[in-house]
């Protein structure tokens, strides 16, 4: 697929010296649902700050849809949305009107219908003549998502959109999420929670210290990193590993016998084991597997890399 | 142009005057109506008349050059100051619009209100004095200016300051004094010479000067340097605004 946001070689090195982001390269995908995944301080708003336009890059370039966001930052811009980490709306302002703002600061004639699809669609439409202070904050949340979606963006950053957020509005976030990506909007999301990544990416990108670690498809990552467990409860839950297993990478858990291997492996080692268990006279009473989840790989590329 | 952004800006800016209109209002016609009262009618009544003119009427260009002055700047200054308080500058940072496009939008809107609230001011000083505008489309070429080269100052101030304290600052401490001193409540000729040399350094004078020629064809500078002065402040402002756009100061890291 086509690159529709293309970063060159971006740094930043923030006034204080602090160096933020460090010969970032990456290419986003037209279409795709891109997660950002990394620790507090990575550089993950610092990346999406700089492509939306509100701080300037210390070196590099960055494109949208084959605009620079410098030297064509009216035709860059128009295309992106963004949903802010913090929730900063002004206070005293209706939901409506911040929403109809949003679509006029983006050079969008104003368009009733759109803008009451979008907050039927956030559940905000009853709310409409509501002060923002008057909501809660996961529906500050929400107005900031619709005041994004109000100028009908290409591509979407989403900057920890479930910070603070209870699940009923999660799912509904990620149903929105997959909406706009049916109709083709390429959606970038930051977040600490992989099980995020796991829900709703096509590609994770992994950022750590002002780096990007890896980027890779989803399911390639889970299957390529991805160690796996297989679990083997006996007929008689053993005590301890039985002396003639100890040359497998074995352990007991809730009395069953957990054996590590490596899908990548030439050899996983399975079928070996399973007949020196019967070799050893052990009656099995259940096999399982399991994936190792994105949250092991991340920890195991973050302690690689440092 | 992305003037559906300089609209969205300009009306989201006059929604919030019009929130609190009656203090926007209330404010400024009770303060001047007090000037009116103390100045016009319990000093005015010992001072005769100042280059022909009653005293009561001669202060009214000064008393509408006050407010507007300092409503422009803190207007100006608090619009562009809020967003980035609270965060919500965001937006308009990221939006498809020009530095030019967002002044427009906020100068402009800060400049309408200081507009409507000089023209209350005026309003006002009709229940007090006797008035004849002798040259009406200067005096409002003069008002226009003035909200507009104020509010560029403000903005400039908003932008400069890092809290609410340095917000006030600037109104306060040098806007004020200097349209004191300006001869907003007397003729420059009424001060001992080596004053008059001394208060040519303040470009308030100039404002006072050509304004009140407007209204009375009197003035202390003659109105063509009032006017080149007012025209180079704005410039001056437009020049440091420029400036704050191209190097991102204090708004962008
Ligand atoms: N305005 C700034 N001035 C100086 N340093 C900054 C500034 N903004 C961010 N930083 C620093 O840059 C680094 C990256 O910050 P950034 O906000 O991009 O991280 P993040 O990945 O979004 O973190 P989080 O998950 O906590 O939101 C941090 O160490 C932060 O302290
Ligand atoms: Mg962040």
């Amino acid at each position: 697929m086509p690159a529709i946001v293309t970063i060159r070689d971006l740094s930043k090195v923030y006034d204080g010296g602090f160096e933020a982001l460090k010969h970032v390269n990456l290419e986003i995908e037209a279409g795709e649902i891109l997660a950002l995944l990394g620790p507090n301080g990575a550089g993950k708003t610092t990346l999406i700050s700089i492509i939306c336009g509100m701080v300037n890059a210390s070196s590099g370039a960055v494109s949208v849809a084959g605009h620079d966001i410098v030297t064509s930052f009216r035709a860059a811009r128009s295309q992106i949305g963004l949903v802010p980490q913090e929730i900063t709306l002004e206070p005293f302002e209706k939901v409506i009107d911040t929403v109809n703002f949003s679509r006029g600061l983006f050079g969008k004639p104003a368009d009733d219908a759109l803008v009451e699809k979008i907050l039927c669609q956030l559940s905000l439409w009853e709310r409409r003549d509501a002060r923002v202070n008057e909501l809660s904050g996961g529906m500050k949340r929400r107005v900031l998502i619709a005041k994004a979606l109000s100028h009908e963006p290409r591509v979407l950053f989403l900057d920890e959109p479930t910070a603070g957020v209870d699940v009923e509005l999660r799912k509904d976030m990620w149903d929105v999420v997959r909406e706009l990506q049916a109709d083709g909007v390429t959606i970038i999301l930051t977040t600490h929670y992989i099980e995020e990544a796991e829900a709703i990416a096509d590609r994770v990108g992994v950022i750590n210290a002002g780096s990007i670690l890896l980027v890779k498809d989803k399911a390639e990552l889970m299957t390529q990193m991805g160690r796996k467990e297989l679990r083997i409860e006996l007929q008689v839950p053993p005590e301890a590993v039985p002396e003639s297993l100890s040359s497998y990478d074995l352990r007991i858990e809730d009395g069953a016998l957990i054996y590590t291997y490596d899908t990548n492996a030439e050899r996983t080692g399975i079928t070996k084991l399973l007949a020196a268990l019967s070799d050893a006279g052990l009656v099995m009473k259940d096999v399982s597997t399991r994936q190792s989840s994105l949250e092991e790989i991340f920890v195991t590329l973050v302690e690689d890399a440092s | 142009m992305n003037f559906y952004a300089i609209k969205a800006i300009y009306i989201s800016e006059m929604k919030r005057f019009f929130r609190t209109i009656a203090q926007s209002f209330i404010s400024p016609v009770l303060s001047t109506s007090l000037y009116f009262v103390v100045f016009g009618t319990a000093i005015g009544s010992r001072i005769n008349e100042v280059d022909g003119v009653s005293y009561g009427a001669f202060i009214v260009p000064g008393l509408i050059m006050l407010t507007v002055m300092t409503q422009a700047t803190s207007n100006a200054a608090f619009g562009i100051y809020f967003p980035k308080f609270i965060g919500t500058i965001y937006e308009v940072l990221s939006a498809p619009i020009s530095f030019l496009e967002i002044i427009i939008g906020y100068v402009g809107a800060a400049a309408t209100k200081a507009l409507f609230i000089g023209l209350v001011i005026l309003g006002t000083s009709y229940f007090f004095v006797d008035l004849t505008i002798l040259h009406p489309l200067t005096m409002i070429a003069f008002l226009l200016l003035t909200c507009l080269s104020f509010s560029l100052l403000g903005f400039i101030i908003g932008i400069w300051a890092g809290n609410f304290e340095q917000l006030q600052l600037i109104p306060l401490l040098v806007i004020t004094p200097l349209v004191f001193l300006g001869g907003s409540f007397y003729s420059i000729s009424m001060l001992p010479p080596i004053w008059q040399t001394i208060t040519m350094f303040n470009p308030v004078v100039y404002l006072v000067s050509g304004f009140r020629w407007a209204f009375f064809g009197v003035s202390d500078v003659p109105i063509t340097i009032s006017l080149l002065a007012i025209a180079g402040f704005t410039l001056a402002c437009l020049a440091i605004i420029g400036w704050i756009f191209k190097t991102g100061y204090k708004i962008k890291n």
